[in-house]
């Protein structure tokens, strides 16, 4: 790896590790409705809000409560982008000469649900499809709120542990309204001006025609890029203004852009880890499961760049010395650039990727797939990720308490046979939501005919993607997948909603119950789950999980296109 | 029923100040410090919008940079369909198609035997990429002082004025924007 790549690398992990302390000491403080410095502009608006819809802050709610306060918020917020996108010629701001692409019901419902649960799997592309409208009020609103109850679901779930003897699990509402006003909204506002800095577009005008410098027609396309594009990241939701995503010039225009936008995609889930130390008030035990994801990240990015730099085995073979795979791959962003952002975007539960991914080689392409399937654990989503790492935890305190013959406990919390349950119905959902579609994709005329660009295991690479990002509710794609037919976009609809609520709900459940033990005192027979060996369990337990369930579909897929070239 | 309603208010109102007011703000702000960026970065010659700093066109003329490969749209360069080929590693015909722009790239430097710059090649995901490496500009110069009836030293002393150095020294990848550099070839060396 050349030194600047290694620099860049480096830097992004130390920038990450850096803010870790501070923006997680800072989202305790919010959800602990301790004093911050912007509580003089933002606590009148807060009580005003909470006044008007007749919410008691005060008023705590169980899991139940807490969970069916989310699934109906995400299923309105459903309903609504449905309602826009499907009567988007009667807003503001509808160029119908530019948007050709019609919103038909299942389009629309596909997208609805897509943002809705974060995924923003897009089965579109945003220049013919989208006006101005649709993008704003639909669309970067979602973000904002579906990223801001999600990381309310995980805050929750982390009260469910670090609590004892309570009944309550927080308000979901003042949750919510705290993620977006004190926490989404101010980093947005900073962050697209930094990114307007960089030359991401903010204007009304959509199209611009012109003749170019050799006297040929060319029809730039605009639009208030910047105020949706960071939140898309910081949300971790992922889907792009346009069709080519962070690739695109006006979404990513300089390196320096690419930065930002991949440190609003780490830094938030990051630091949630160091927000649980807090909230337990064991700094260590955030550490530790900080530590695992660094650990993941870094594997990731190690094997994607050699396979990157490889380059294409069927281009090596055609006699063309290449250097390094750059097809799909922009040039201020190099081979180095993309991948970062490749491992960024996969492991964050963010489908803006700034390369194309359909054409990595069989590895490469792997990497984010093989992130996906493991969890998206090395920061993942806005909460989503914390979560997740902790129940692999359980998952692995489990079997090593079997082993040893101890119940096992985490953070004095005893990890039971009902525990237990629940975190089985979310580690069987997984397989069930990805491999189920996929088969059946894969047998069906209706599934196939989507390969437009590649057949055989690259194909059935493309289509395992499709499922498993949307079931990660991460959305990037293998892009030569024409996903926009009834088929694809209710069985993507399906693995979003069970990737989204299949993980909240049993989550919740698992707070509430841990909500109402209390603690068990530490002895010398505990096994300290602020350790490297606990660690070691906790990478181990993924990876091993990971692998028993979804080795045999990799192998026909991206190892059986890597072994044939 | 109360939730539904609760949570229909909270959705609506919420979106309001996050689809309205924030972007109007960020709108408003970026066109008072930034204004050209926030339109888009247009580049004006003799008196018109020859294109954007920031999104790539194609050239066919042999006295210009030409641009790298692009699948958006029919003739390439179309941002009303941004995209990349998404073919995959062992996709024959992608084989074919470099292997064919590897040639025509040949032509440019009969007799180099050097490895052609892979950018020049292959397509971007977006399609509208307005750079090139810096070696895949210099590849070309050759070419284009031959067009002109300049020397070679001469284009190259252009394009080197445009080559963006890493930010910072390590972000990203040093690169030559091909409009504002071909602008250029115009102003120094004479309009073709």
């Amino acid at each position: 790896m050349s030194l600047p790549g290694l620099l860049q690398d480096g830097v992004f992990l130390l920038c990450v590790s850096l803010l870790v302390r501070p923006a997680g000491g800072y989202m305790a403080r919010v959800f602990e409705r301790k004093p911050t410095f912007l509580d003089r502009f933002l606590r009148p608006s807060e009580a005003a809000l909470h006044r008007l819809m007749r919410v008691a802050p005060e008023q705590e709610m169980t899991w139940g409560e807490y969970a069916s306060a989310f699934i109906v918020f995400s299923l309105c917020g459903t309903v609504f982008v449905y309602g826009l996108l499907r009567l988007q010629r009667f807003f503001p701001w509808h160029d119908a000469e530019r948007i050709t692409t019609s919103m038909t019901p299942d389009l629309a419902f596909n997208t609805a649900v897509s943002f809705a649960t974060t995924t923003t799997w897009q089965a579109y592309a945003g220049e013919t499809t989208l006006s101005n409208w649709s993008q704003l009020v639909a669309l970067a609103s979602q973000n904002f709120l579906a990223g801001a109850a999600g990381l309310s679901v995980a805050i929750a779930f982390l009260r469910g542990l670090t609590r004892e003897k309570s009944a309550g699990l927080g308000n979901f509402w003042v949750d919510l309204v705290r993620a977006v006003l004190w926490i989404l909204l101010p980093l947005s506002l900073l962050g697209s001006l930094l990114l307007v800095w960089q030359g991401v577009p903010v204007t009304f005008r959509s199209t611009t025609a012109l003749s170019t410098l050799e006297g040929r027609a060319q029809v730039l396309v605009t639009g208030p890029v910047a105020p949706f594009e960071i939140i898309k990241n910081l949300g971790t939701n992922g889907g792009g203004f346009f069709n080519a995503n962070g690739g695109h010039p006006y979404e990513a225009p300089t390196p320096l852009a690419n930065s930002f936008h991949m440190l609003a995609i780490a830094v938030l889930p990051a630091s949630l880890t160091y927000t649980f130390g807090r909230l337990l008030g064991r700094p260590r035990h955030g550490w530790v499961l900080y530590g695992v994801m660094v650990a993941l990240f870094i594997a990731g990015l190690a094997v994607c760049h050699r396979a990157e730099t490889a380059g294409s085995p069927a281009l090596r073979r055609a006699g063309l010395e290449l250097s390094g795979n750059l097809e799909g791959k922009e040039v201020r962003f190099g081979l180095e650039g993309s991948v970062l952002a490749t491992v960024t975007t996969s492991n964050g539960a963010t489908g803006s990727t700034n390369s194309g991914l359909d054409s990595y080689t069989p590895i490469g392409g792997m990497v984010p797939l093989v992130n996906m399937l493991l969890g998206e654990i090395a920061f993942g989503g806005l909460g989503t990720g914390l979560v997740g790492l902790l129940l692999v935890a359980f998952l692995g305190l489990f079997a090593a308490g079997l082993m040893v013959g101890k119940t096992p406990e985490y953070a004095g919390k005893t990890i039971g046979q009902t525990e237990m349950k629940l975190v089985m119905l979310y580690t069987l959902a997984s397989p069930l939501a990805v491999l189920v579609p996929t088969a059946l994709a894969v047998r069906t005329p209706a599934g196939l005919s989507a390969l437009t660009t590649n057949t055989g295991t690259h194909g059935f690479t493309e289509i395992l993607f499709a499922f498993t990002s949307c079931f990660a509710n991460n959305g990037q794609t293998f892009a030569g997948l024409a996903a926009n037919s009834i088929f694809y976009n209710a069985a993507t609809v399906i693995a979003m909603m069970i990737g989204r609520f299949g993980l909240a709900v049993p989550a919740l459940a698992l707070a509430g119950r841990f909500a109402a033990q209390g603690r068990r005192p530490e002895t010398a027979g505990t096994f300290p789950t602020d350790s490297f060996l606990f660690a070691l369990v906790v990478l181990g337990t993924a990876l091993i999980v990971g692998a028993l369930t979804f080795f045999p579909a990799l192998c026909l897929g991206p190892i059986a296109e890597q072994l044939r070239s | 029923m109360k939730l539904i309603l609760r949570s229909s208010l909270y959705v609506i109102v919420l979106t309001v100040l996050l689809g309205g007011v924030y972007p109007a703000v960020v709108y408003g702000l970026g066109q008072l410090f930034w204004k050209d960026k926030a339109n888009g970065s247009f580049v004006t010659s003799e008196g018109r919008v020859v294109g954007s700093e920031l999104i790539g066109q194609g050239f066919k003329n042999p006295k210009y940079l030409h641009s790298r490969p692009s699948a958006a749209g029919k003739d390439g360069y179309d941002p009303t369909s941004s995209g990349g080929t998404n073919k995959g590693p062992t996709d024959a015909d992608l084989a074919k198609s470099i292997a064919a722009a590897v040639e025509e790239a040949r032509k440019d430097r009969p007799g180099d035997s050097r490895p052609v710059p892979a950018d020049l090649v292959t397509s971007s995901i977006s399609g509208v990429d307005p750079h090139l490496s810096p070696d895949a500009a210099f590849w070309q110069a050759a070419r284009i002082a031959g067009a002109r009836g300049v020397t070679e030293e001469q284009v190259l002393a252009v394009i080197r004025r445009h080559v963006e150095p890493r930010t910072f020294g390590f972000l990203g990848e040093p690169r030559v924007n091909v409009l504002l550099t071909n602008l250029d070839l115009d102003r120094s060396l004479g309009r073709p």
